[in-house]
């Protein structure tokens, strides 16, 4: 699909098509809709880590005026959850709570604080369960009983080992063996916007606006759960305050409503409070990490063997996607010829983790990274260049099977190095530079439940009122709706503005699978060139005939169709085809290796990032000051640099947050501050400057060369200041977030004798299961490469 | 979302009218000037109130001049924080009033209702059903302290920034009662009580305050906290010094943040008064200012660490009280807002 023809808006920096709607307020967030005789929803949850529930009263709460309704789990009795091998939770838990904040009971009342005071009036008699809080606990034999009934032992949900290649020749190659633990604390994606649903229930139809990533994901757990037929429900994604993977999980909430409404017979609206946020959390999950690398003495790396454990908290969630993300990318930035992955998540009484921003991958980026700083600066080897000798190169498949086809990674490193100066950089104590790089997914390979279906489809229908375009994708704020009008612009000539949207709608328009694994771009944007081409081929057909001319020489730019304007030639097309439609679709190429768990990691290109972080620490209280992050980007082509740019900036921003000072801590079984003035996430004056490089490697497969933007350059910030903290005072601190106290205890440390440290000293034994030996591929792309290149 | 409770909303006209209200209200009404800290807490349902009192009656100027300094109570702390009087005299006080919080807080903050901000602690600045779920403290609902389950008293922990200052300037409120009007200075304004921090009325209304002309020459306030904007001090100094040529002839250091009420230093003051200042002088003077401090596992960070960094704070505010206005610049901790 690489075209060289001279764009019309692609590559422009064009305001987002929802700009002055979002700026000016007028968007319609779930939480602003008040349909008539809407009822209000509040939701009772646990105050108890982990409890079994004897009986629950909500007589009191049904006798309050204004109460309307009142449901347990009893009435919502059908698990769910987004992964078809942990379909684990309750929209309400009646027979146990797995952590504090579980759903329990909800009422629907006239106003909200009657629903709150109604919640109050619930009396649930518990039986208290020894909680299980830390990796370790539930790595033991549980004191009470295990949180969930299925994997094992003990506490453990998934156990998972893989190797690729010949791992113990690899070592035995090796003149340099380094081994390191990590840890990756946990912390939330902090959306602006609650998670808000309002549900309608009319002729036997259910209604759901919601603020989702995933209509059609929310779509298929309704039906599930309210066993009803997919068609007597429709999902419609409301204008989105920000999601990051937070909502990407069908959530109690939105099954709630849909339960009350359809039980009252009027609208429900549920919007969580900020506490509940980080109750509903599925946010990046705490993972202690064990890496062991064999290097050359001149810095190759001939083995990794990499091990993870990740708190899972208390149900599935995306967990087992999680848990193989943990190993799966590592080889897709550096040539890793033989790997051992063994993987484990254990179930804690705490919020569910799932998916934020790189889902998985940031944790082992961040050891990996800073395992080969420690490894270069033990091989006297400048870490930049031991990296760069290892890069991976374009074309080519990993050891693990994925097919890496554009690669900027070169490019990206020569970029930041040179804006930043880091090679020539200012050595004082206090002072230093860190430099790591990173790599994402466009989009997985794979869906979420298995079948061969297109991951997303874009129809176009032409009339007398112009152009619209219809596509599932939810546009959560990182521009895909942009993105869709551009591409359908630039295949018909025309301006973005021109171009109606449709998007998000599960009655109106066809499927996308969501707004998740940085896909939509890459996936709608493929479906939308196909459909805009089909109608373009029509309007240009008709406007030859009417011309006399070959279709070749009709031109389409400038909002004209060859001698004509576009709606001139629109309604000769449709004189001349009748009702003017056309579909696009796109389906990624069958990508995954020959061994089980292959589905998670593979996807249709890669994007890269390297990123250089400036700052200031200061040896007597800890305090770091980042001055400046250089960082460039490898998005294939920017379909929108502006949109990009926001897009690197804001995951920069991300990063810094989770290095510097985020975190989901717990203390006595509950979320120790779950508010946005405790749970400290960095305000303006805390973003340093930025200086972003877009690096356009235009990919083979991508729309006009496009890859991801939102997620992957998150990914190397974090390492990238522990390996400026080290520059700095000569301390590494190998966890995050890297507070003052941290350092200064590793200063402490280190003046007494002892390594100059942070960061956890052991990873404990885990049972894992036999290893599967994979054979590798050929390494060579074009010998393996599917059909599809 | 989170709801406020239904309450009355009483306007009076004057300060008696409105601390008449009060009286007859009692514990079951509460004032509200700029309302940043009292609308949240209302929320989470620390405070239960059948009636708010709107004291947006107060004047909002600040009365400078050669003699003392009056700041109405309702001025706004951005306003505080940006009025060229208080910042070339009394520097140190325009300082903290700009380090409260956002900007967007500190435009409806007010004067008044700094000196009076509710003493906070992470146990209690929590929801109804956080607070439910954790089991109720002393503070509010329920009758142990959290952060000292063996401790007969409340350990909240005094969040003003400009109350220190207010003190280290020999500051002196004026309040209004039901039956008249009194003047108390700052320092006996608070006791060492997390519940019961204030040691004004509660019907008492602070109309404003004054800062007296000869209260300091040089003053400056450091504000320790993990971000440049919006959090609360974790740590605090205020200080006010006096010079007669090169030694210190009066001298306050009060810190904000390491006790239920502003704690003054005193021994730190002793130790300084009548020295030269001097590298060596101001960490001697910081060690012995940390001393008292006393942080408790309640607030942001570790309180080894905010501990350890008392002693930081006080020496900033000293060198930064000492080298203003004398070109040269002392880096503060942390980001420092634009």
């Amino acid at each position: 699909m690489t075209t060289t023809r001279e764009f019309g808006v692609v590559g422009k920096p064009l305001a987002r098509v929802d700009a002055v709607t979002k700026v000016t307020g007028r968007a319609i967030y779930a939480d602003d809709m008040l349909l008539p005789r809407t009822l209000h929803c509040r939701i009772l949850r646990s105050p108890h880590p982990h409890a079994r529930i004897l009986s629950i009263d909500t007589s009191a709460a049904r006798r309050i005026p204004g109460v309307q309704a009142v449901i347990t789990g009893a009435d919502l009795p059908i698990k769910f959850g987004i992964l078809p091998v942990t379909q684990d939770e309750r929209a309400l838990e009646h027979e146990k709570v797995r952590y504090v904040g579980d759903p329990i009971a909800a009422v629907a009342a006239i106003e909200e604080e009657i629903a709150a005071a109604a919640i109050d009036a619930i009396s649930v008699e518990y039986e208290v369960l020894d909680p299980v809080m830390s990796i370790e606990d539930a790595l033991a034999a549980p004191r009470d009983e295990r949180i969930q009934d299925y994997g094992g032992p003990n506490n453990i949900h998934k156990l998972v080992a893989l190797e690729f290649g010949d791992v113990d020749a690899g070592f035995e190659r090796a003149d340099h063996i380094r081994e390191d633990v990590f840890f990756f604390q946990g912390n939330t994606h902090l959306p602006m916007e609650q998670h808000s649903a309002i549900a309608t229930y009319v002729d036997g139809r259910i209604t759901l606006w919601s603020s989702t990533q995933v209509v059609h994901y929310v779509h298929r757990a309704l039906a599930k759960v309210l066993e009803l037929p997919m068609n007597r429900i429709r999902v419609i994604g409301a204008a989105h305050g920000g999601g990051f993977g937070g909502k990407t999980d069908p959530f109690a909430h939105e099954i709630i409503v849909c339960k009350l409404a359809m039980m009252t017979g009027r609208p429900v609206k549920c919007t969580l409070t900020r506490e509940e946020v980080f109750y509903a959390h599925r946010g990046r999950h705490p993972v202690l990490m064990w890496v062991r690398t064999g290097a050359t003495r001149d810095g190759q790396i001939t083995a990794m063997h990499f091990r993870t454990a990740l708190d899972g908290g208390a149900y599935g969630s995306y967990g087992v996607a999680s848990t193989f993300y943990t190993g799966a990318l590592q080889t897709v930035t550096y040539d890793i010829p033989a790997y051992r992955f063994e993987g484990c998540r254990v179930f804690t009484n705490k919020p569910p983790c799932g998916p934020k921003r790189g889902h998985g991958t940031p944790q082992p980026r961040f050891a990996l990274e800073l395992n080969l700083e420690k490894i270069s600066h033990e091989l006297g080897i400048d870490p930049v260049d031991l990296k760069q000798r290892n890069f991976v190169k374009p074309m080519t498949r990993t050891v693990n099977w994925l097919r890496v086809t554009s690669c900027g990674l070169d490019e990206c490193t020569e970029r930041v190095m040179t804006a930043s100066n880091y090679r020539r950089r200012e050595r004082r104590p206090g002072h230093g530079m860190g430099f790591a790089i990173s790599s994402y997914l466009s989009g997985a390979g794979t869906a979420i439940y298995w079948n061969d279906m297109p991951h997303s489809e874009v129809q176009i229908k032409v009339d007398r009122g112009g152009v619209t375009a219809y596509c599932g994708a939810m546009d959560i704020g990182q521009g895909s709706d942009s993105v869709l009008a551009m591409i359908v612009a630039e295949e018909l000539g025309l301006q973005p503005a021109d171009v109606r949207l449709v998007t998000a709608d599960t009655d109106t328009t066809p499927i996308d699978l969501g707004s998740y694994s940085s896909r939509v771009t890459f996936m709608a944007g493929n479906a939308a060139i196909e459909a805009a081409r089909k109608m373009r081929g029509m309007v240009v057909e008709a406007a030859a005939a009417k011309m006399g001319c070959d279709t070749s020489a009709v031109e389409v730019r400038g909002g004209r169709i060859g001698d004509f304007t576009f709606e001139e030639a629109s309604v000769l097309a449709e004189a001349r085809f009748g009702t003017l439609t056309s579909a696009g679709s796109y389906t990624p190429p069958k990508l995954a290796g020959p061994y089980k768990g292959s589905g998670v990691g593979p996807s249709p290109a890669y994007s890269y990032s390297a990123c250089v972080v400036d700052l200031d620490a200061d040896a007597r209280t800890g305090l770091v000051h980042v001055n400046k992050i250089w960082i460039a980007h490898d998005v294939g082509r920017a379909i929108n640099p502006l949109l990009v740019e926001g897009q690197v900036e804001g995951s920069v921003y991300m990063g810094l947050g989770e290095a510097l000072m985020e975190e989901q801590a717990f203390r006595k079984g509950l979320h120790k501050w779950p508010s946005m003035l405790e749970y400290k996430s960095p305000t303006f004056v805390d973003m340093p400057e930025v200086e972003t490089f877009i690096v356009e490697t235009d990919d083979p497969e991508g729309p006009y060369g496009a890859k991801e933007a939102g997620q992957g350059p998150l990914l190397p910030v974090p390492p990238a200041v522990c390996s400026a903290v080290y520059d700095a005072l000569g301390v590494w601190i190998d966890e995050v977030p890297v507070t003052p106290e941290k350092i200064v205890e590793a200063l402490r440390r280190k003046e007494k004798g002892e390594p100059g440290r942070f960061g956890p000293t052991r990873f404990p034994a885990i049972p894992y299961p036999p290893t599967i030996k994979v054979e590798p591929p050929p390494r060579d792309l074009p010998s393996a490469a599917p059909a599809a290149i | 979302m989170l709801r406020l409770p239904r309450f009355k909303y009483l306007r009076p006209k004057t300060a008696t009218e409105a601390a008449r209200m009060a009286a007859e209200f009692g514990p079951r009404a509460m004032f509200v000037a700029g309302g940043t800290d009292l609308f949240p807490k209302l929320k989470r349902r620390q405070f239960e109130v059948e009636a708010l009192i709107g004291l947006d009656f107060l004047p909002r100027q600040i009365h400078g001049g050669s003699t003392d300094c009056v700041v109405d109570a309702g001025v706004t702390l951005a306003a505080a924080s940006s009025d060229n009087h208080l910042i070339e005299s009394f520097a140190g006080y325009a300082e903290a009033s700009g380090q409260v919080s956002s900007p967007p807080l500190r435009n409806a903050g007010t004067v008044g209702g700094n000196l009076c901000v509710d003493t906070r602690c992470n146990y209690y600045d929590m929801t109804y059903e956080w607070r439910k779920a954790a089991g109720f403290c002393m503070k509010k609902d329920g009758d142990i302290c959290l952060v000292a389950p063996s401790s007969p008293r409340c350990w909240a922990v005094s969040s003003s920034d400009t109350a220190p200052m207010a003190i280290a300037l020999d500051g002196v409120v004026s309040l209004t009662g039901p039956d008249g009007e009194r003047e108390l200075p700052v320092s006996a304004l608070y006791r060492d009580d997390g519940m019961d921090y204030m040691a004004k009325q509660p019907t008492e209304v602070i109309t404003s305050l004054r800062l007296p002309a000869d209260s300091a020459t040089r003053t400056a306030y450091v504000k320790l906290r993990r971000r440049g904007s919006i959090d609360f001090p974790i740590a605090g100094a205020a200080v006010a010094l006096q010079f007669e040529g090169d030694t210190v002839m009066r001298c306050r250091i009060v810190l904000s943040a390491v006790a239920s009420y502003p704690l003054e230093a005193t021994a730190a003051e002793e130790f300084l008064k009548g020295r030269k200042v001097d590298a060596e002088t101001i960490r001697e003077t910081a060690d012995i200012a940390a001393k008292p401090a006393k942080p408790l596992d309640n607030a942001d960070l570790s309180h080894f660490w905010r501990k350890r960094m008392v002693r930081v704070v006080v020496e900033q505010a000293l060198q930064r009280a000492t080298t203003r206005n004398q070109g040269s610049t002392v880096k503060l901790l942390g980001r420092q807002p634009d």
